[in-house]
């Protein structure tokens, strides 16, 4: 199957991206944000969780948990660019909640095989889950999982778990006889202590998992074939993040370029405001391709997706860097205090830039592919 | 099956077959002289009379001007140039002479001319018997258009023209120059009108024509003086002080944001588009050799590539998503963003190249041993031909800047 012509962007993905966007408008503005987020200022202040549980809870109930669970789950089965889209719209409101874990959990639930569907069945039921799989170094490679499978049992700990402290369950990867495999667990089941990292983006929460001794239902028990699968549809989701935030931190500092009055003159009059803010436009408006154009391939070609993902991940990654420093830099000043909303955005982009590989971390395994 | 053939209509699915059926008979042998890289650096009469004969037998078989009106000389058919674009690329035919006619001058006179001149223009346009070029640019308004000088003043229903118009490909060949000047002297924008001339039977009445030589070392494009040029009123276009609006009809088009679907593209494409880009950039690293290995080994080459590459393939997804308008918020944002793109991306391709090539980026053409024929120094010297012509990068951001983002003009 080729890729179609519109990255296969039927109506009821327009449609859900569209009707995200709108309710993200009404209820969770950049000031909402920061008003619940952004309340302790001080650097020291630690671990702190705050998001709106009632607003995720109405968002789970219009399914969006359950997007990427197949239809035999009890899921929707979305396309991927579909899901992409709504990822997007999450990103412009940088609204706080544990949807892109869970989606990654879902896409690697589903590429694990049978072993696979009772978990499934779980998100599709409401839960919510994240991935254990990084080491203390901040290793992405499922190989280099520092979790073992030990008698039977769970023992090792896992760092840079994303929104931790909203979750419900965990998709632990773990070495085994077979080389590392799936392992599928609630997150306060026996033998399971987390411990909230205190981090930049205010955003999101994550920590550290330290598990002794945990049991855990086997999902697979050799998780090389459904990271291949799955990975480039989690790439590919938190580059559609990070080009929606990039969307709004464009907008805010255009509209701040044209209302702030220096030299008598509009900001945005200065050609060296004003090409800067072109370059962050032309930047997002690659990524965003790339991201539909990778989403599209996943749902179409997907010999080619693994190559897809690395451009869009990369590309997203880079403007993600670029918007968030231009985005500071032209607000003066004020861009550079805790009150401006811009900071909220600058720190998930940062967070978000390195999560799943930063750009040069993806060019060198794309080079692997295309150069050898 | 391609995408392409997916879409079509029954008719459109026809005329490519036609057009692959023809491209595959007479697809013309290479010339035995060599070609320049683009239409823009056309230099000999041997050069241009084999691209011409091409574009004859192209127009005659239906596959230029197929978008316009019977009328006009065109084919009277509905989006099909696109079609017989892509199909000339597939067959890799060479391009077109007449590029600055079919991409700027024809949609401009289509759009602003009176019908009686359009039926006496168009035909000799699209057939390349008449060759065009673009009469814009002055030595002291480049980029800033508004600020041509070149005066005509009214003569009864005649119109005598003076000034100076630089950096103009193919006049050396045109018999036609759509002219930018102006007409008012006392307001700017206001003060402009737009005409077409006949330069080359006013050679020497009126019409000087120079060469200039490029940064290359090739000609092909050139100085045009104007001294007391004499041309009716019936070849001006559009009402007198619309000028700037009639321009920006060419700019739209110069730029690939127009309306009607013109045969540029197809025009455009050459043997060079298919050896610039980040697969030969590959190839080329992993011949090119280094103390330790081949530049292909070394990771700053290949992140470097890799930048490219995904530069291109976004460019390639953003043409994609313009086509959707759904997954748009502003309708010219992507359009105009694409001239900009297209020549930095092949500017920074052909800057890598040289870089990936070393010492041997030093050899140029008629050295044997330059690689690659030293095609890459002198892509990377042409590039700028791409950045700073049509409106320079800057007033590229600018026009961004200002039309879709909203920001305060410039001027």
């Amino acid at each position: 199957m080729t890729q179609p012509d519109n990255f296969g962007f039927t109506e009821e993905a327009a449609l859900l991206k569209d009707s995200a966007r709108k309710m993200l408008a009404e209820n969770f503005t950049a000031d909402v944000l920061h008003g619940m987020a952004a309340g302790d200022p001080t650097p020291e202040r630690g671990p702190a969780l705050a998001w709106d549980e009632g607003l995720w809870n109405q968002m789970q109930e219009l399914g969006w948990g359950l997007l990427a669970v197949p239809e035999a789950q009890g899921g929707v089965g979305m396309p991927l660019v579909a899901v992409a889209g709504l990822c997007e719209e999450l990103g412009r409101a940088a609204f706080p909640c544990p949807l892109l874990p869970t989606l990654s959990a879902s896409y690697l639930l589903s590429a694990a095989g049978a072993g696979g569907a009772a978990p499934l069945e779980e998100i599709a039921g409401g839960a919510t889950a994240s991935l254990a799989v990084s080491n203390a170094r901040g290793s992405w490679d499922f190989a280099e999982t520092p979790i073992e499978v030990v008698g039977g049992k769970l023992e090792g700990t896992a760092c840079f778990v994303q929104d931790v402290a909203k979750v419900s369950h965990l998709l632990v990867c773990a070495r085994n006889a077979a080389g590392a495999g799936l392992y599928w667990l609630p997150v306060d089941a026996e033998g399971v202590e987390v411990q909230g990292d205190a981090i930049v983006d205010l955003s999101r929460d994550q920590g550290r998992v330290i598990l002794s001794g945990a049991e855990a239902i086997e999902v697979c028990a050799d998780a090389a074939p459904a990271f291949d699968r799955a990975m480039p549809a989690i790439w590919t989701l938190y580059a559609a993040d990070m080009v929606g935030a990039g969307e709004w931190q464009l907008q805010t500092t255009v509209e701040y370029a044209n209302q702030r009055q220096q030299f008598d003159r509009p900001l945005g009059f200065f050609q060296a405001v004003k090409h800067q803010l072109v370059d962050v436009m032309v930047d997002i408006d690659r990524a965003k391709s790339l991201v539909y154009g990778a989403a599209c391939a996943w749902d179409t070609e997907p010999e080619k997706a693994t190559r897809y993902a690395h451009m869009a991940k990369a590309a997203a990654s880079d403007m993600a860097a670029y918007a968030s420093s231009r985005s500071v830099q032209c607000h003066g000043g004020i861009g550079f205090t805790w009150e401006c909303f811009i900071h909220l955005f600058f720190k998930r982009q940062k967070h978000s830039q390195m999560l799943w590989g930063d750009g040069p971390w993806h060019r060198a395994r794309l080079a692997d592919i295309v150069i050898g | 099956m391609s995408d392409e053939q997916l879409k079509d209509t029954p008719e459109q699915a026809q005329f490519r077959a036609d057009a692959r059926a023809w491209l595959a008979e007479n697809t013309p042998e290479p010339p035995t002289v060599r070609l320049p890289q683009s239409p823009l650096e056309i230099m000999t009469h041997e050069q241009l009379d084999y691209l011409q004969a091409w574009q004859k037998a192209a127009y005659d078989a239906g596959l230029v001007g197929c978008d316009y009106p019977v009328e006009v000389g065109g084919g009277g058919r509905d989006n099909c140039q696109r079609i017989a674009n892509e199909e000339m690329l597939r067959a890799r035919t060479p391009f077109f002479p007449n590029v600055i006619g079919l991409g700027m001058a024809a949609p401009t006179v289509f759009y602003h001319a009176q019908e009686e001149l359009k039926q006496r223009l168009l035909p000799a346009l699209f057939s390349g018997e008449d060759i065009w070029c673009q009469g814009f640019s002055e030595p002291g308004a480049g980029s800033d258009l508004a600020n041509v000088q070149t005066f005509a003043e009214r003569k009864g229903d005649k119109w005598v023209i003076n000034g100076h118009k630089v950096w103009t490909s193919l006049a050396h060949f045109a018999e036609w120059m759509i002219l930018l000047l102006r007409t008012d002297k006392s307001v700017k924008h206001d003060g402009l009108s737009y005409f077409v001339v006949p330069i080359k039977s006013a050679l020497g009445k009126g019409v000087t024509v120079s060469p200039l030589i490029k940064i290359t070392g090739e000609t092909g494009f050139n100085e045009v003086i104007f001294d007391n040029l004499e041309v009716d009123d019936s070849y001006r276009l559009d009402e007198l002080g619309k000028g700037w609006q009639v321009a920006m009809t060419t700019l739209l088009h110069e730029r690939g944001a127009g309306e009607l679907v013109t045969p540029r593209s197809g025009g455009m494409k050459s043997e060079s588009t298919h050896n610039t880009n980040s697969h030969a950039l590959v190839d080329l690293a992993r011949r090119t050799e280094r103390s330790s290995g081949t530049a292909a080994d070394d990771p700053l080459i290949r992140d470097r590539i890799m930048q490219q590459l995904i530069r291109e393939q976004g460019l390639a997804d953003n043409n994609r998503r313009s086509r959707v308008p759904d997954l748009q918020d502003h309708p010219m944002r992507l359009a105009l963003q694409n001239k900009l793109l297209m020549s930095e991306v092949a500017q920074d391709s052909a800057g890598l190249a040289m870089d990936i090539e070393g010492a041997a980026a030093s050899l140029y053409l008629g050295d044997g041993q330059a690689p690659d024929g030293g095609q890459w120094p002198m892509a990377y010297m042409n590039s700028f031909g791409f950045t700073i012509a049509a409106g320079t990068s800057e007033v590229q951001r600018n026009i961004l800047g200002e039309r879709v983002l909203g920001m305060a003009k410039s001027k």
